[in-house]
Order: C-alpha cells, then sequence, then structure tokens
C-alpha cells in the first residue's frame, strides 16, 4: 500500500521540528516540505547573533544530509502558490504539482508593515530573516543614524543589531505609551527606558509616525505631533503578520485579524489541513514564542501517529536578556488589585525593577515582572506554574532572604514537583532531568543536553538544569568538587600545590603521579601552565610541547586559515625608529600583514609556521624578544607619554612602565594579564580597564587591580593610594602570586575578584596587611621567577630538536601548507574566508 | 577492514612526535599523523578538521576520553575519536582515518581510509 503523504508548506523553525517529531515516532508517511526562503530552517530565535559573528551554517538547525538520512523530500525556494482542496493538491513556484493527504501550514508569519506614506522608500528594512540582516547589514555601512519602528521585543533586538554595526545614534519610536507593552508595566518600562538612555539609545513613546520622508531613500521620519526626527535608514517591526494568505485563498477559515483557525488539535476547518506555530490561531490569539510552535508541533505529530494530545494554550512567559539588560515576565503579569496583593522593589541606583503578584490570601505567586535583574525568574515561575504555597515572607522571593535563615533558592528546587516543566522549549520536566541524572547516565551538562534535550532551545532554564543536576547528584551522596576532568580528580588550586610539593616538571609526570589515563586537552594546558607559573622552565622541552595549547606550542597565535601571527614585545609602547624600520623590513621579506594592537605593539599576521623561526631570528638580532602574545601571561603595559613630554603628566609612566613590562614578562598565570600606566588623572593610558593598573598622583602613584575589558568591561578597584615605586611594585608583586596560586583556569582577575569572599577589602587586607602571612613567600616566589626569565623564541631557534618541529610536513620539511590561501584588501593581504559550505 | 595495497611510507619513527601529531603530505592529500606513545599505539587522520576546513588536527592535542583515543583541533576544540573518526563534541561531522603499520622503523599509513 503506498504511504500517506503530508506535505508541509514552510521551513520555518516549527516546520523543522514537526518534521523532527514525526520521524522520532515513525517512518511512515512520505513527508514533503516546501520551503520559500534559499536556505534550511534555522534558529531566528537567535538571529541577532548573525551580526555577532555566527554564520548562517551556525544557525541551521539540521545538518546538511538530514532530510536525506530522514527520507523527507525538501524543496526549497519553492514557495507553495495555490492549494486546491477538492483535489487535495497544491501547486508550487517551479510549475510542479503535488497530492497531498494531509496539509499542514507551518508559514509562520511575516512582518506586520504598517501603510505610512513613503514606506517603499530606500533604506527601509523588516527584520525576520538573514536576508533582511545581510540588507541591513551592507546598507548601515553608510548610515550614522537609524530608528526602529515598534519598542516591543523585536523592536529591541533590532536596535541592539544597529547600535552593534556601529551606527551611533539609534532610536526607537513605539506608538504606545511604554515599551514591551506586552510584557511589563509603564514602572518597568521607565526602568528599562532609562537603563537603554545609559546605553545610548533614544527612545520616544507616544509617537505616530504619519510619513517617511526623503527622495529616494528615507531621510527623516515625520510624526502625528509635527516633530519630525532625521535618519538614514529604518527597520519596521510593529508586529507580526500570520502567513494566512495561501490558507485564505483556498477557503480555509482565518481569524478577522488574520491566523487559521485551528481547534485543539491544530485540525482547520477541512479535516485535511492542520496549522501549527505563528500562522494558527487558537481560541483567538496568535502565540508568537518558539515553545508553544513546538507544542503545536508535538500535539500535531503526535495525533497523526494514533496518540491522543491536545494544545490548550500556552504560558506566555518570558525571560530574555535585552542589551546586556535582563527583562522578564511570568503568569499573570499584569493583574491589579484588589485582584491581587503586588509587592514591588525598585532600585534606580542599579536600575533594578521587579514586581510580583501574589493572591489575595498570600497563598500562591500569580506573576510577575522584573527588570534588570532575573536570576530569580525560573525560580518564580515554576512557583507560580506549579502552585507552590509561598513562604511567610514572599518579599524574600525577590530581595533575598535576611536575617541569616535559609536563602529561597534551596529550598525552592526541592520543593517543585516532579512533572514542573523546566525546558519548555523541548518540553522537559524535572522528573525528566533528575533521573538522566540519577540513573548515572549523565553526570555533566553537557551529556544533560545530549541525553534530555533540556537547554538545547533558548537556553533560558540552563541555570536551572545545572542547579537540578548539582542537587540530585548532591542528594544521592555524590561529593560536588570543582574538578579538572575526568584524568585529575583535583581543582586547580590543589593541583598547584601537589606539582610543588612534587616537585613535578613535566605533564607526563604529572599525570603518572597524581591522575590516571591519557589526559586531555583540557588538563593538558592546565598542568603545563601550572608547571611554567611553578618554575619558569621553557615550556617546549621535557616533551611539554605536546601538552602546551596550540599557540604556546608553536609560540604564536594561529590564525583563521593556518596560519600565524608574531608580535614583538615593545615595552611601554615606546620604540626606536629603527626598530620600526626592522619590524617594517621583517613584514615586507616575509610578506605580512601588519596592524597596530590595542597594547601598543605592532602585530603581523600571515605567516607560515615554516617561516617563524627565521623571521624570529631576524627579530632577535636586531634586539626584539618574544611578547608573548599567545601565551597566558603577561601581555602588554600600555602607557601615556608622562612627565617627559606631556605638560600635564606628574611623572615618567613611559618608565615605569617600561619597568613593569620587563619585571613580569614571561610569567604564565591562570589567564592572560594586562596592564597600563597613566602619567595623571586623564588616564590616557586606560589603567581602569587592566587587571592592575597605575595612575599616577601628586605624591606617588595610586594602584587599580582587577579591572576587565572585552565583552565584559568592568572598572578596577583602588587597592592602595600615593604609593612610591618601590612599594606599588611589593604590592604587585603579592597580588600576581595568590592570583595565580588560587584563581580558578582560565579566569581573568576581574572575574577571580567577583568570587572572592570579603571582595575588594578582604583582597586589600591579604596584600596590604598581610593577613594570610604569605607575603615573604610570594615575593620570594616571584623574585625567582623574575630571575628567570629567558626569551622562550631565543631558545626556540637555538635549539635544533625545537626548531625542527616548525614545519609543516613531516615527509616534506621545506614545503609549506599549501591550502593556506590570502586575498588582497587595502594594500595588504588578508586571510581567506572559512571554507564552510 | 578493507584490503590495502598501498602503503604510504610516511617517516621514521624518530621523527613521528611521541604523545602529538605530525602532518604527512600525501600528493595533494593532507594526512595527520598521531604516535601516542602512552598508549603505545599509531594513529592516522585526515588533517583537515570538517567544521571550518582547516588543515589542522595534526596540531591538535590528542587524549582519551573514558578509554576512547581523541584529538582535538586547536581552532574551536572539536574532538574526534583517533580509532574510528567520530565527532565526539555532539556534531554529526567524522574524520577518515587510515591504518598504520611499523616496519623496519619506518612508519606506514595505508592510504585507502579505514572509515
Amino acid at each position: 500500500m503506498k504511504e500517506p503523504q503530508i506535505i508541509v508548506i514552510g521551513n520555518g523553525m516549527v516546520g523543522y521540528k514537526f518534521c523532527e517529531k514525526i520521524r522520532s515516532k515513525t517512518s511512515s508517511f512520505n513527508l514533503v516540505v516546501f520551503g520559500e526562503e534559499p536556505r534550511r530552517a534555522y534558529d531566528r530565535v537567535h538571529l541577532s547573533e548573525y551580526f555577532n559573528g555566527k554564520t548562517a551554517d551556525n544557525l541551521s538547525l539540521s545538518t546538511e544530509n538530514w532530510y536525506q538520512e530522514q527520507n523527507i523530500s525538501l524543496f526549497l525556494n519553492n514557495p507553495v502558490t495555490k492549494i486546491d482542496r477538492d483535489l487535495q493538491k497544491v501547486y508550487t513556484a517551479n510549475g510542479v504539482d503535488y497530492n497531498y493527504d494531509i496539509l499542514v501550514f507551518a508559514t509562520g508569519s511575516g512582518a506586520f508593515v504598517p501603510n505610512i506614506p513613503g514606506i517603499e522608500k530606500e533604506g527601509v528594512f523588516v527584520y525576520r530573516t538573514i536576508e533582511d540582516l545581510d540588507l541591513i547589514s551592507s546598507y548601515a555601512k553608510k548610515a550614522k543614524t537609524a530608528s526602529v519602528i515598534g519598542g516591543g521585543l523585536l523592536g529591541l533586538e533590532a536596535a541592539k543589531a544597529l547600535i552593534d554595526l556601529g551606527i551611533e545614534k539609534t532610536s526607537i519610536i513605539e506608538f504606545a505609551p511604554r515599551l514591551m507593552p506586552r510584557q511589563i508595566d509603564a514602572a518597568g518600562s521607565d526602568m528599562l527606558k532609562s537603563k537603554l538612555a545609559d546605553l545610548g539609545l533614544q527612545i520616544h513613546l507616544n509617537k505616530n509616525t504619519t510619513s517617511i520622508e526623503g527622495d529616494a531613500c528615507i531621510s527623516a521620519l515625520k510624526f502625528s505631533d509635527d516633530t519630525a526626527l532625521d535618519v538614514d535608514m529604518l527597520v519596521i517591526s510593529a508586529g507580526i503578520k500570520p502567513r494566512d494568505e495561501l490558507a485564505k485563498a483556498c477557503g480555509i477559515e482565518v481569524g478577522p485579524r488574520g491566523g487559521i483557525v485551528v481547534d485543539k488539535k491544530m485540525q482547520t476547518n477541512d479535516p485535511a489541513v492542520f496549522a501549527i506555530g505563528e500562522c494558527a490561531l487558537y481560541d483567538g490569539m496568535i502565540y508568537g514564542l518558539i515553545a508553544p510552535g513546538y507544542e503545536m508541533a508535538e500535539v500535531l505529530a503526535a495525533n497523526l501517529c494514533e496518540g491522543d494530545k491536545t494544545f490548550t494554550g500556552f504560558d506566555m512567559s518570558t525571560k530574555l536578556k535585552l542589551i546586556g539588560i535582563d527583562v522578564a515576565s511570568f503568569g499573570d503579569n499584569f493583574i491589579t488589585e484588589p485582584d491581587c496583593r503586588t509587592i514591588i522593589f525598585e532600585n534606580k541606583h542599579k536600575g533594578v525593577y521587579k514586581r510580583i503578584n501574589v493572591s489575595n490570601d498570600g497563598q500562591y505567586l500569580l506573576g510577575g515582572i522584573l527588570i534588570g535583574d532575573a536570576t530569580a525568574y525560573n525560580l518564580l515561575l515554576q512557583t507560580s506554574n506549579n502552585r507552590i504555597v509561598l513562604p511567610e515572607n514572599p518579599e524574600e522571593l525577590i530581595l533575598g532572604a535576611r536575617g541569616g535563615s535559609e536563602p529561597a533558592g534551596g529550598a525552592g528546587i526541592t520543593g517543585l514537583p516532579d512533572g514542573a516543566l523546566i525546558c519548555s522549549c523541548e518540553g522537559v520536566s524535572k522528573g525528566d532531568i533528575c533521573s538522566a541524572v540519577a540513573d548515572g547516565s549523565c553526570e555533566n551538562i553537557d551529556d544533560l543536553k545530549k541525553c534530555t534535550k533540556a537547554g538545547t532551545g533558548c537556553g533560558g532554564c540552563l541555570p536551572m538544569v545545572k542547579d537540578l543536576m548539582t542537587y540530585t547528584l548532591k542528594s544521592q551522596g555524590k561529593y560536588i568538587k570543582n574538578v579538572i576532568c575526568e584524568h585529575f580528580n583535583y581543582s586547580r588550586q590543589e593541583l598547584f600545590d601537589l606539582i610543588h610539593i612534587h616537585e613535578l616538571k613535566s605533564y607526563d609526570e604529572v599525570l603518572d603521579t597524581l591522575g590516571k589515563n591519557d589526559g586531555c586537552e583540557v588538563c593538558k594546558p592546565l598542568v603545563s601552565s601550572l608547571l611554567a607559573s611553578l618554575w619558569n622552565e621553557m615550556i617546549l622541552k621535557k616533551g611539554n610541547d605536546v601538552a602546551q595549547d596550540s599557540n604556546d606550542r608553536f609560540l604564536a597565535n594561529i590564525q583563521k586559515g593556518g596560519s600565524y601571527s608574531v608580535v614583538p614585545r615593545v615595552p611601554g609602547g615606546e620604540i626606536t625608529p629603527d626598530k620600526l624600520i626592522v619590524i617594517g623590513e621583517v613584514a615586507k621579506k616575509y610578506n605580512l600583514y601588519t596592524k597596530i594592537t590595542g597594547g601598543q605593539r605592532i602585530d603581523m599576521f600571515g605567516a607560515h609556521l615554516n617561516d617563524l623561526p627565521i623571521i624570529w631570528e631576524e627579530l632577535i638580532a636586531a634586539g626584539f624578544e618574544s611578547g608573548h602574545a599567545y601565551g597566558k601571561g603577561l601581555r602588554t603595559v600600555k602607557s601615556c607619554v608622562g612627565s617627559t613630554w606631556c605638560r600635564f603628566g606628574l611623572h615618567d609612566s613611559v618608565s615605569f612602565a617600561i619597568r613593569i613590562e620587563e619585571r613580569y614578562r614571561g610569567i604564565r598565570a591562570p589567564h592572560k594579564f594586562k596592564s597600563a600606566v597613566s602619567g595623571c588623572i586623564r588616564e590616557c593610558a586606560e589603567a581602569q580597564s587592566k587587571d592592575f593598573g597605575i595612575i599616577a598622583t601628586e605624591k606617588g602613584w595610586n594602584l587599580y587591580v582587577c579591572g576587565n575589558g572585552g565583552s565584559k568591561p568592568q572598572h578596577a578597584l583602588l587597592l592602595a593610594t600615593d604609593l612610591d615605586s618601590e612599594t606599588c611594585i611589593q604590592y604587585i608583586d603579592r597580588f600576581l602570586m595568590f592570583y595565580i596560586r588560587t584563581a580558578d583556569p582560565l579566569t581573568r582577575t576581574a572575574t577571580w575578584l567577583n568570587k572572592m569572599e570579603g571582595g575588594i577589602d578582604y583582597l586589600r587586607n591579604v596584600i596590604i596587611n598581610d593577613s594570610l602571612g604569605m607575603a615573604a613567600q610570594w615575593e620570594n616566589e616571584i623574585e625567582n621567577l623574575i630571575a628567570s626569565y629567558k626569551c622562550e623564541w631565543k631558545e626556540a631557534v637555538e635549539n635544533p630538536a625545537i626548531r625542527k618541529r616548525f614545519s609543516h610536513f613531516v615527509n616534506a620539511p621545506e614545503d609549506k601548507d599549501p591550502t593556506i590561501e590570502f586575498v588582497e584588501m587595502r594594500g595588504q593581504k588578508r586571510t581567506a574566508e572559512w571554507k564552510t559550505v | 577492514m578493507n584490503e590495502q595495497s598501498n602503503w604510504l611510507a610516511a617517516c621514521r619513527v624518530e621523527d613521528a612526535i611521541e604523545n602529538g601529531g605530525v602532518c604527512v603530505k600525501h600528493g595533494e592529500d593532507q594526512i595527520a599523523l598521531f604516535y601516542f606513545t602512552r598508549r603505545n599505539e599509531w594513529y592516522a587522520t585526515q588533517n583537515e578538521c570538517p567544521h571550518k576546513k582547516q588543515m589542522a588536527l595534526s596540531r591538535g592535542m590528542i587524549g582519551s576520553t573514558t578509554d576512547e583515543p581523541k584529538v582535538a583541533c586547536p581552532f574551536h576544540k572539536k574532538t574526534f575519536s583517533l580509532s574510528t573518526g567520530e565527532c565526539l563534541s555532539g556534531d554529526e561531522c567524522a574524520i577518515k582515518t587510515y591504518p598504520v603499520k611499523i616496519e623496519n622503523g619506518t612508519v606506514y599509513i595505508g592510504t585507502t581510509p579505514k572509515s
């Protein structure tokens, strides 16, 4: 007998999920999918990450062969154009028609574009597909100002994307009197607005756009209050419009404001036709979130496989991070007195707003809103969804416990029933997670994700999944310890002391003495770093070369394409004209791309592995040494020009920076560390963004510690004031050794301090008052490290055994890797793009 | 296992790197050869990491997970089984593996892949 044929119209997230669900239940049915977009279904929830380096490939939900392996016929770039329900046929854009037994609409939604005069002008975009993002990103190159119409969730995402694209002035236009009108209340909107304004986003509420001005291209917006705003581009994000036009054209019932009407089995008024996802209208409502869409896919798939499931609405609670700001709403978020009692916490100083709605008898949590700090979200959501009886002082749920009693968190997880839905994207309950851990199949988060799929959708539940895993392991009597990996049952700090006591000098010795089996890519670089921090021996000797991370192994940073970069040390950023000429000559000779780095030195990119030793030989001959740009250790000590030239300078910041850089060069630590010295309070060297930074005062130096730039910028904190140079260096010595000995692997000083109990006050006590009694030992240890410094590149080029490793082919040592490709850009070479298909 | 008729003389045993990899040129192809001294085992795989198509696996760190020998790509730390080529980081891409034999101190790689 011929298998019944299911035709799915639409290859979005829900359409894909439906195919996955069907195929996980049965291999019968011919499955045929038509998609209008040119690519396989991709993760639209994380679309904005496309601007942060994710590729279309990364966002794809399936591998290239998945549909074929699952025996599903997928037609991309081929929209269905017409449906004949009498003949049970669909007609497609490429002119071919197909019969169906069952027809599934998963057509999703399009952007709702209001009918504003001028909407057709160039520079006006919507924000839905990868193609839209490509158009926005190329137009943004010539735009200085941009607006987003719509202050909802997607509008804010779009605004963030515009900021990320480098638009100097970005604004949001919202018709309603508040932002995110579906999720948050007026007070929450005020808080969000002021936080967004701090980030440079202009917010215009109560604004009704009446026209889009400009000739061919947009140049301004006009509003009903007779005001106007000059903009170079516009992104419309004013809501979604269900894609119901095909359904409507063939006589399927649609709602008055759009959406294909379905019952609780996702069935339309034609028994052979179904609709799921954002195109479906259930009980008068469009569900514009991914989790209910997946649930609809599950309901339909189950029923087609003779199951009996119904869709009965869905929790629309959401938590997201918008431009770094937590925003969450759950349950009945807008209910007000007298139907409930609200508890509100507002901290304008820190930009935090929390509101919970409690039943009048004080028993149950009904819903709430969180802005600025949503750490309690998962627990609050569970408390509300599972009707868990509230504690006596429900305000502790948002304020944390005070007065020494147990915090609400721990009791919260244990109090949840097994049926509590933890991952709503994949429908994983607390019981599923706990039993996967309890039966021993999962003991880490990666296994748990693979085995239960929890946390693989939006990822919002991951903190709670981790807590449940830890809780289950603990309740089984398993000791939860921050161990390195399966080969070493120790924390980094324990291993540091053990290697020291046993005086171990190579990775193999450490593994034989303290570990088991063969090691891995986690423990190898970690142990290598400890060995370097302890003994400061050449890192490529004693067989330790194969235990180094690839950058350390070849003393250079591996770049896209497989070439390496070369960065000589330029202490304090001071360099003579002769040395500049040498860098220029070397770069020219070996055809290297040159760029000034953020740390006041010069990076030469595009060196073949084979050329590294000869390049370094020439640099060393001219008086350069390794800059350790590849190592977890001191990078640079940046400086301003200071009192030698600057009319404001108080002290000679350059000389002090050079002294510090030469003192700590080559010392390996849990992570890289950076420093800077500024000659006056104008702080041109940006010392407060460094792991340790020094600023000149009238009386000496102020020392700041534990700052960070990068993705989570953090200002350094003042450790001590008005120090003389010797004391300043003494404090830095102690600070660095304390950090090297105690920080977790790959933890920068800022995170190390954030995790430290007692914070900066404790640290100050340890460093200045020597509260641990370790200062003398640490000073001694760091003196040994400083005394044993050697330029490792000098050692590498002079040692034939090490030098031999710098060739690509073992059987053709002179040949370079022929697959490395460069292209030309602005008169220099650059690496070719990733060769992904 | 399939019949091997094409054995490539890759290098001398002493040219290989203990507990690490080297890259062997085979015409236009590149094969990563690993001398897992700790386990007294030899492995050969394609040198290209399928994730971002980089010729890099020979420069990766080797190790094991439970008892499975593996290599980690230096670019993004995707790990692959040295014995089966399977990706151990949850991706569906796999790498080709080749048989290795040692005769009179020379390392030979069978150039017809096992998998």
